[in-house]
């Protein structure tokens, strides 16, 4: 599966559109990295334990969007964007969208 | 007593993080030297045209937050208003670490192409002031060309 935020895939072509295809995680914050990402809030810096958890929800949320493409017989996903949103306090939902195409 | 632990707290936020934003500019000068060779680009189409051998989607992010002291300073600037000088090294800091970490991601590739940008604020559960974390990534298609 090729993945890519250009509009076609360098180096080879476009034949068939199968339309959006997008996959999404909502995750919480638990306990423990939110006491560590308290104290941190006083000293400053990167808290590492939410970039982390972010960074394995978006894999997440990219794993989802290929297996939809997978299953519309696609090979790539081209134009995939992100995006994230915080809904309620202490939890954030990461959506990754794009079109699945067939490329040759 | 309620006071002096305040105020114990705004010091030692002083020094960790004036501390941390150094050693973190430190190592964000010295990754970016080795890196500036491979050029990450906003624009969609190829500044070089030649024949792509590999192409993949790579993402960095961070999760960057504001020490004590600095949101002191920012309760401060709500009342007069105006532009939050101490904010912005924050903001840079994580745009520039997620670049970073994009190309780490990909340590073969010869461009990036179609780089964004985007910030979102996570809000913090126990708090009201919630501009205190935010997440930065920054993603891109890595092209490396046939040789």
């Amino acid at each position: 599966m090729i993945l890519t935020n250009l509009e076609q895939v360098p180096g080879k072509t476009i034949v068939e559109h199968y339309g959006l295809v997008q996959g999404s995680t909502i995750r919480a914050k638990h306990v423990g990295r939110d006491i560590m990402a308290g104290f941190k809030n006083i000293v400053g810096g990167e808290l590492k334990g939410y970039t982390e958890l972010l960074s394995e929800s978006r894999d997440e949320a990219i794993r989802r969007m290929m297996e939809q493409a997978t299953a519309a017989g696609a090979n790539a996903v081209v134009n995939v964007r992100f995006s994230t949103a915080s809904i309620t306090q202490g939890a954030a939902e990461i959506l990754a969208y794009g079109t699945a195409v067939k490329v040759q | 007593m309620e006071f002096i632990i305040a105020f114990g707290l705004i010091i030692l936020a002083f020094f960790t993080g004036r501390y941390a934003e150094n050693s973190h500019y430190k190592s964000i000068r010295a990754r970016e030297q080795k890196l500036n060779a491979v050029p990450a680009v906003s624009a969609r189409s190829f500044p070089i045209e030649a024949p792509v051998e590999h192409s993949e989607l790579v993402y960095g992010s961070v999760v960057v937050s504001v020490d004590y002291f600095k949101r002191v300073l920012m309760a401060f600037r709500q009342i007069f208003g105006g532009e939050i000088k101490s904010y912005a090294p924050l903001l840079d800091r994580g745009r520039r670490e997620a670049l970073l970490r994009m190309k780490e991601a990909a340590p073969d590739a010869d461009i990036f192409v179609n780089c964004r940008l985007e910030t979102s604020s996570i809000a913090n559960s126990n708090r009201q002031n919630s501009l205190s974390c935010v997440e930065i990534i920054a993603y891109g298609t890595a092209i490396r060309y046939k040789k």
